[in-house]
C-alpha cells in the first residue's frame, strides 16, 4: 500500500466505483447483509446461543417450534436453533478456510506460471490440466475413508481440489498484465520477481480473484454438506448443516422441522453467496473466464 | 480432427494411469489389514486368505499384478462379499445408475435448455426472470435436501409417488430422476441463456433475420448450434457431478445402483471394492470428459477449421 500516490488514487477510485455499482444491486446487497449477519452470529454463538450445545432434555423429546425453543427440539430434546448455530460455525469455517487454502495455492501457482512463462508455464499448466481431468469428488470420498474423517484433512482435501480454476484465472490475468508498462518499469528497476508478483500483479488482478472466491465458497460448503450427509464428513459430537440435514431426513416423517430449518440455513447462505458473487462480477466488471 | 481426437485419447491414458496408481497406493496406505478385525480367524486361514487376495506379496508385486488384472478387465474380488467379484457388482449396479443418470440428464437438457432459450429470446422480461429465479433456487438447493423435501411433499403429505425403490412400482423412477436432474437443469438453463444471448447478438444472426427467415428458423438453425456450445462443454464435468449425485440419490431412495455400492463400500471399508469402483468410475469420468471435449470442438466451427488444417 506504499506505492506511488498515483497508483493509490487510481486504486481507491476503482473500488469506490465498484461499491457504488454494487449498492445499486438489491439482491447482492441482500446477500452481503445476510452473509455478514450469519458470520457475526457464527462468531458470537458461544455467547448468544439460547442453550448449551450439549444440553439434552430426554423427557422433552422432539417438539415443534415454540416460545422456549424457537425452531423446536430434536429427539434428544436438544434445542434446534442452538444446533444450527453451532453447525453454522463449522459449515462456514469449512467454506472460508478451504477457500482460503484454494486461494493461496491457486493465486501463487497461476501468478508464477504466468509471470515466468515459457517452459515453466507449460509444465505448470500441464499439471493443472491433468489434475483437472481427475475425478476429485471420488478421490475426496476415498481420502475420507482411508485417513479417517478429520476436519483438517477435509479443509486440505477440498482446498486442494478448488485451486485449479483459480490458478487458470490468475495466469490469464498475469499474462496480460505482464506486457503493460508499469510491470516492465518494475522489471527494469530491478525488483525481484516475487516482489513484482506480490506488489504489482496480485493487486491488479484482485477483481477476478474476489469474484471467483465468492463463488468458490458456496461450492466448498456444498461439498462439505454432501460429505457430511453421506456420513463421510463432519462427525458427531461436532455438527454441521449437512449433518443436521442428514439427521433431519431420517426423521422427517414425524418431525419435518428438523429437516426444514437446517436446510433453510444452508440454502439461504448459498443464495446469499451466489447473489453476492454475481453482483460483484457486475460491479467489478469481470468478464466470464476465458475457458 | 482425427489428430485432435487421438491427441486427446493419448492425454487421457496418463490420467487414467495416475488414477489407478494413486488409488491403489492410497487404499493400501489405509491403516489395518482387511482381515485384522476378525480376531477369531486362525493364522492358517488368515494366511490362506491373504494368499488368495495376494496380500502376502511385496507391495510393488501386488501393484503390477493388479495392473495385469486390470488389463484383462478384471477388477478383483470383494473383501466383504466373499465369492462375488467387483465385476459382478458393477454389472448389476451400472445399468440402474446409467438409467437414473440418463433420465436426470434428459430432464436437465430438456427443461433447462428450453427455459434457457426462452429466457434468452425475451431478456429482462418475466419470461426471463421466472425461469432464471427458479434456476437460482435449483443451484442453491442441494440434491440431498431437495430429495428428502420432495419425498416429504409428494411421497408422504400428498401420497402421489412412491418414496423408494427402482422399477418395483410404476412411477417410482420419477422422483429420483427429478432430484438428480434439478441442479443440472438449473445450470443448463443459465448456460444456454448466456450462450444464446451471445450468439443472437452476432452479425450472422442479423444477416439471417435480414434475409427474411422466420424467427424460429433463425433460432433453431443458426442460433442453437453456437448457443449450445457452453452446455456441451459443461456436460463432461456434469457427468462427474451426476455420478457423485447418484451416491446421494441412490442412498435416499434406496436404489441398488453403483453409487450406493460405493457409499456402502466406503462404510464397510471394503478396500478392494473401493479400489475397483474408484478405478471404474474414474475411467468413466475421464472418458466422458474426453467425449464432451471432442463434441464441443466439433460443434465449434472456428476450432474445427483450425483442427482440420
Amino acid at each position: 500500500m506504499t506505492d506511488t500516490t498515483l497508483q493509490a488514487e487510481k486504486g481507491t477510485s476503482l473500488w469506490e466505483d465498484a461499491w457504488r455499482r454494487l449498492k445499486k444491486n438489491k439482491l447482492a446487497l441482500f446477500g452481503l447483509g445476510l452473509l455478514s449477519s450469519f458470520v457475526v452470529i457464527a462468531l458470537l454463538t458461544p455467547w448468544i446461543a439460547p442453550y448449551a450445545y450439549d444440553a439434552q432434555n430426554l423427557d422433552l423429546g422432539a417438539t415443534p417450534p415454540s416460545a422456549a425453543h424457537w425452531l423446536g427440539t430434536d429427539i434428544f430434546g436438544r434445542d434446534l436453533l442452538t444446533q444450527i448455530m453451532y453447525g453454522g460455525r463449522i459449515s462456514l469455517a469449512v467454506g472460508f478456510v478451504a477457500t482460503a487454502v484454494a486461494l493461496l495455492i491457486g493465486v501463487s501457482w497461476g501468478a508464477i506460471a504466468g509471470y515466468l512463462g515459457g517452459r515453466v508455464d507449460a509444465v505448470m499448466m500441464r499439471i493443472v490440466d491433468i489434475l483437472y481431468a481427475l475425478p476429485f469428488m471420488i478421490f475426496i470420498v476415498l481420502l475420507m475413508v482411508v485417513f479417517g474423517r478429520n476436519l483438517l484433512l477435509l479443509f486440505l482435501a477440498i482446498g486442494a481440489v478448488e485451486w485449479l480454476t483459480m490458478a487458470r484465472i490468475m495466469r490469464g490475468q498475469v499474462q496480460s498484465l505482464r506486457k503493460q508498462e508499469f510491470v516492465e518499469a518494475a522489471i527494469s528497476l530491478g525488483l525481484a520477481p516475487a516482489t513484482i508478483i506480490r506488489r504489482h500483479l496480485v493487486p491488479n488482478a484482485l477483481g477476478p480473484i474476489i469474484v471467483y472466491t465468492t463463488l468458490t465458497i458456496p461450492s466448498v460448503m456444498l461439498l462439505e454438506a454432501f460429505l457430511s450427509f453421506l456420513g463421510l464428513g463432519i462427525q458427531p459430537p461436532k455438527t454441521s448443516w449437512g449433518l443436521l440435514i442428514s439427521y433431519g431426513a431420517e426423521t422427517m416423517e414425524e418431525y419435518p422441522w428438523l429437516l426444514i430449518f437446517p436446510g433453510l440455513a444452508l440454502t439461504l447462505t448459498l443464495f446469499a453467496l451466489n447473489f453476492l458473487g454475481d453482483g460483484l462480477r457486475d460491479a467489478l466488471d469481470v468478464r466470464r473466464s476465458a475457458d | 480432427m482425427w489428430r485432435f481426437v487421438i491427441g486427446r485419447l493419448l492425454q487421457a491414458i496418463p490420467v487414467i494411469f495416475v488414477v489407478i496408481t494413486a488409488t491403489f497406493f492410497l487404499v493400501r496406505a489405509a491403516p489395518g489389514g482387511p482381515f485384522d478385525a476378525e480376531k477369531a480367524v486362525i493364522p492358517e486361514v488368515k494366511a490362506a486368505l491373504e494368499r488368495q487376495y495376494r496380500l502376502d506379496l511385496p507391495l510393488h508385486e501386488q501393484y503390477f499384478a493388479y495392473l495385469g488384472d486390470l488389463m484383462q478387465g478384471d477388477l478383483g474380488p470383494s473383501f466383504k462379499y466373499p465369492g462375488r467379484s467387483i465385476n459382478e457388482l458393477i454389472e448389476s449396479g451400472l445399468p440402474v445408475t446409467a438409467e437414473l443418470g440418463a433420465y436426470a440428464l434428459l430432464i436437465a437438457l430438456v427443461v433447462g435448455g428450453l427455459s434457457g432459450i426462452l429466457a434468452a429470446l425475451r431478456p429482462n422480461t418475466l419470461q426471463d426472470y421466472i425461469p432464471m429465479s427458479l434456476a437460482m433456487v435449483g443451484i442453491c438447493m442441494p440434491t440431498f435436501l431437495l430429495g428428502p423435501l420432495l419425498v416429504l411433499l409428494f411421497g408422504i403429505e400428498l401420497d402421489w409417488l412412491p418414496v423408494s425403490g427402482w422399477g418395483d412400482i410404476p412411477g417410482d423412477k420419477l422422483m429420483p430422476s427429478i432430484t438428480l436432474g434439478a441442479a443440472y437443469a438449473a445450470y443448463v438453463a443459465r448456460l444456454s441463456r448466456a450462450g444464446m444471448l451471445e450468439v443472437l447478438s452476432q452479425d450472422y444472426i442479423r444477416t439471417a433475420r435480414a434475409k427474411g427467415l422466420p424467427e424460429w428458423q433463425v433460432v433453431i438453425k443458426h442460433g442453437l448450434r453456437g448457443g449450445m456450445l457452453p452446455v456441451v462443454a459443461f456436460l463432461g464435468p456434469a457427468f462427474a457431478g451426476l455420478l457423485a449425485g447418484s451416491f446421494v440419490v441412490e442412498t435416499i431412495f434406496q436404489i441398488p445402483g453403483l453409487g450406493r455400492f460405493y457409499v456402502q463400500a466406503a462404510f464397510n471399508r471394503d478396500y478392494t471394492m473401493i479400489l475397483g469402483t474408484t478405478v471404474f468410475l474414474s475411467t468413466l469420468i475421464v472418458l466422458f470428459n474426453l467425449l464432451s471435449d471432442i463434441v464441443a470442438a466439433w460443434l465449434n466451427p472456428r476450432l474445427r477449421a483450425q483442427l482440420s488444417e
